[in-house]
């Protein structure tokens, strides 16, 4: 069964997800739902294991050898994003139960789990797959289900960012697909490693050049790179909260795969730096998504909505990352993914618990909170300053890494610019812990009692932000496995 | 011959696209997307891409005109458009439009056979899958087998679009007012009436011809289920629907759609239980070429189910809102 690890990890929930539609009753959904997201899980730990110590595994789909038929192939870096997606995966659907039974009815909630198994096995399989074309399929499955999910917010405002999300969404897939069109056409093949061979003898036709430009944008407005991000604060804030917690912690770090797959593996990296002045486009592009993020985050009122700024300014640190395009760069961005994964979805779990008790998560709704529900302030607070950046945190280690690797190209500025956005994000975390510890309860309403968040929720929500702190002290898996990763990726090292 | 033809269609196709983009008129739009969808049929005819131009004229020219039809039934045919987001649109288009140009200037010559697509994975396709697979449609050969994952992943991504209807509209008050019935059900449309009784059984032949023909010919589970769900949706749109739930209901076509995706990822399995690899069906009976063609036959069916349900899922999803705004409008 071992040697069936790769395609077991996607296939899983992609057969579990039309098998749900069969069970009527909602709880049967979330608890089998929540069974296929941990044993996706377990394989894909086993994966990450087997990869770590034997190096990568190709799988041949339908028995019929690369590039005549599509190939899995797990490398340290799909699998370390495997890992991710999956364990936040299980984190988020253990603590979905209560949320969105109060959020979507009774009626709505075998479906929403359905497509949420869909989205899960798009996701997967866009990390998992070793063929662009593959890739468009698995991407078209995971963004369908994404937009469905995102209309079942509460209310109508929902419908219009979704549908937003769906056009930018579709053109952005759609620039994807012409650009695999160009490489089949100038190469004959679909397979990454097989495209990465025959690319270099016609790297500079215009063709290969417009694949690579269609490509390199439609990833970046799937990733919500500045300034392609207008959709994502609206998708974030109005969709279920579950939903968010899921894809603000996996659909932009797989949409950031996507990216340094194409650009490092398929392209090469010597092709991506020299065709277009990728380098102080990624640094420039991503250090202004770090200020107008934090900038805007700081103005929000609703705390879903400036945690989705946010998010558009954390895509910009792992961006800058990838910019300065050396071992320890791409090792940071690498690092980033996991902890800013982590950080999220307790963030976002934590909103969700307080929606669940309070009916909303606008900034009044805090004032008093360290009372009212002290678990999820203290949950919302420590995940908050990983998300600083502060010692101890697993934030304070990516963050660390990034402005070694500036300073080790030469870049003194761009570290003074890190630090510096990192103190943005302190201004608009600070606003949270003023009002739910220092600002007392708002005299006018009558007082509110203890209301803590159901323990469904505090659990696994504290069980991510323990993990932050675990990996903020204990480094060596995340470090070892992302060294390896970017080592492989960029040469060097097997 | 063959040139004069190409750039008469390419022409008219120019023109619809460009009609459609200016027109304020939905209704017009929608009528033009189908010439679109039946130009672009007869365009990639004449390239001789026989599978792809019979997907085009049953989905392009046929269903998805129909779905967007039903749509403005329930939204009105005006536009209400912005003239400042046009401009953005164009000056966007004009951008794209200009760099698609340019990378087509080195592109291979059509049907040259130094072509990078026609030199490196193709030959095999050509040469060796008679002997491999043994069924003569290479189309066939290469999307049920050789990538047969592929299209796996296209009948799930068909299943999570209707799901993706059905959670939106489908789910709001489960019991419908049956008063209100199709415009077209009255007797006074007798020629409609009698014309789609007669069509409905050869539509419905037709479709299981292109079903289990699709090894030996251009089809496939894909356009045979589009086929089979739009003999429904013409008996519904003639008689109402409440003739066509009297067969096949809503929760009926949910299971079905769910099956289909599950017959197809089943067969991938017993390729793993018979000790080989996801989706290999050599193992599936005594010989490879058998088991081949087996599972092949299966994995069609499987997407067939999934496609003709989810059509008629989504149309169904639609027809009930539809009837949902009249008796609104009745009631007030």
């Amino acid at each position: 069964m071992l040697t069936h690890l790769p395609i077991l990890q996607v296939i899983l929930p992609l057969v579990a997800a039309p098998s749900c539609l069969f069970l009527q009753k909602s709880r049967l959904s979330w608890a089998f739902t929540l069974l296929v997201s941990l044993a996706a899980f377990v394989v894909s730990a086993l994966l990450l294991q087997q990869v770590m110590s034997e190096g990568s595994i190709r799988y041949s789909l339908g028995g019929w050898d690369a590039p005549w038929g599509i190939e899995y192939r797990i490398d340290v870096l799909n699998a370390w994003v495997l890992f991710i997606v999956t364990g936040v995966s299980t984190a988020v659907i253990a603590a979905a139960r209560a949320s969105v039974e109060s959020e979507l009815g009774a009626s709505r909630q075998t479906i929403f789990y359905t497509l949420y198994l869909l989205c899960f096995s798009g996701l997967l399989g866009i990390v998992a797959t070793g063929d662009v074309f593959n890739v468009f399929v698995f991407l078209e499955i995971s963004s369908l289900s994404t937009y469905a999910l995102i209309a079942m917010g509460r209310d109508r405002r929902a419908l219009w960012s979704a549908f937003q999300y769906l056009v930018l969404g579709t053109i952005g897939a759609t620039f994807i697909l012409i650009g695999i069109g160009f490489l089949y056409m100038m190469t004959g093949t679909l397979n990454m490693l097989d495209l990465a061979e025959r690319l270099p003898a016609v790297e500079s036709s215009t063709a290969v050049l417009a694949a690579f430009a269609f490509i390199l944008v439609g990833i970046c407005l799937k990733l919500a790179l500045f300034p392609l991000h207008l959709w994502l604060p609206n998708a974030y804030s109005s969709a279920p909260s579950i939903v968010t917690a899921f894809l603000a912690a996996t659909a932009t770090k797989v949409a950031l795969y996507l990216l340094v797959r194409f650009t490092v593996t398929v392209f090469g990296i010597d092709f991506s730096l020299s065709a277009l002045p990728l380098q102080s486009l990624f640094i420039l592009l991503g250090l202004a998504g770090v200020f107008v993020g934090s900038a805007v985050a700081i103005y929000q009122s609703n705390i879903k909505r400036m945690f989705a700024y946010s998010s558009v300014a954390q895509i910009g640190y792992m961006i800058v990352g990838i910019g300065i395009s050396t071992v320890a760069g791409l090792q940071a961005t690498l690092l980033h993914l996991f902890n800013h994964a982590l950080m999220k979805a307790a963030l976002f779990l934590a909103l969700a618990g307080l929606v669940l008790r309070a009916g909303g998560c606008a900034l009044e709704d805090f004032r008093g909170l360290g009372r009212r529900m002290p678990w999820t302030m203290g949950a919302i607070a420590v995940a908050g300053a990983s998300l600083v950046g502060m010692p101890l945190t697993a934030g304070f280690i990516s963050k660390w890494h990034l402005i070694a690797a500036a300073i080790d190209s030469g870049f003194w500025i761009l570290a003074l610019l890190i630090v510096a956005g990192s103190l943005l994000s302190a201004v608009y975390v600070w606003r949270l812990i003023d009002a739910a510890y220092l600002q007392g309860p708002d005299k006018s309403l009558p007082e509110q009692g203890r209301n803590e968040a159901p323990l469904g929720i505090l659990i696994p929500t504290w069980g991510l932000v323990l993990a932050n702190l675990y990996f903020g002290v204990e480094t060596s898996l995340p470090v070892t496995v992302t060294q390896a990763a970017s080592a492989y990726l960029l040469g060097g090292a097997p | 011959m063959e040139l004069i033809l190409d750039i008469t269609l390419l022409s008219l196709l120019l023109v619809t696209a460009v009609y459609i983009a200016w027109t304020r008129d939905l209704f017009a739009a929608v009528m033009l997307a189908g010439i679109y969808g039946l130009l672009s049929a007869s365009f990639f005819m004449s390239m001789g891409a026989v599978d792809v131009a019979f997907t085009e004229a049953a989905v392009g020219a046929g269903i998805s005109p129909l779905l967007m039809l039903s749509t403005l039934a329930i939204c009105g045919r005006a536009q209400r458009a912005n003239p400042q987001r046009a401009i953005l649109a164009l000056i966007s288009v004009t951008v794209v439009g200009l760099l698609l140009i340019s990378a087509t200037l080195e592109m291979p010559a059509f049907g040259s056979p130094d072509a990078p697509a026609h030199l490196h994975v193709a030959p095999r396709y050509l040469t060796d899958s008679m002997r491999e697979i043994g069924i003569p449609n290479v189309v066939t050969s290469v999307l049920a087998s050789y990538r047969a994952f592929d299209t796996l992943g296209e009948v799930v991504v068909i299943f999570t679009a209707g799901l993706g209807v059905l959670s939106l509209l489908g789910l709001q008050g489960e019991t419908l007012p049956r008063q209100v019935q199709s415009p077209m059900a009255e007797p006074s449309h007798l020629v409609l009436r009698v014309v789609g009784k007669v069509l409905v059984p050869p539509i419905m032949l037709f479709a299981l011809y292109v079903q289990f023909h699709g090894e030996y010919g251009p089809g496939g589970g894909f356009q045979a289920g589009v086929i089979f769900a739009v003999g429904f949706i013409l008996y519904s749109l003639v008689f109402g629907l409440d003739a066509v739930e009297r067969i096949v209901n809503r929760s009926l076509v949910q299971a079905l759609a769910a099956l289909g995706v599950l017959v197809y990822g089943t067969v991938g399995v017993l390729g793993i239980v018979s000790g080989r690899n996801y989706l290999d069906y050599s193992g599936l009976a005594g010989d490879s070429v058998t088991g081949q063609h087996l599972g092949i036959i299966a994995i069609e069916l499987g997407v067939g189910i999934t496609v003709a349900a989810v059509m008629m899922l989504v149309f169904f999803v639609f027809s009930a809102q539809l009837v949902r705004g009249r008796v609104v409008q009745h009631a007030s």
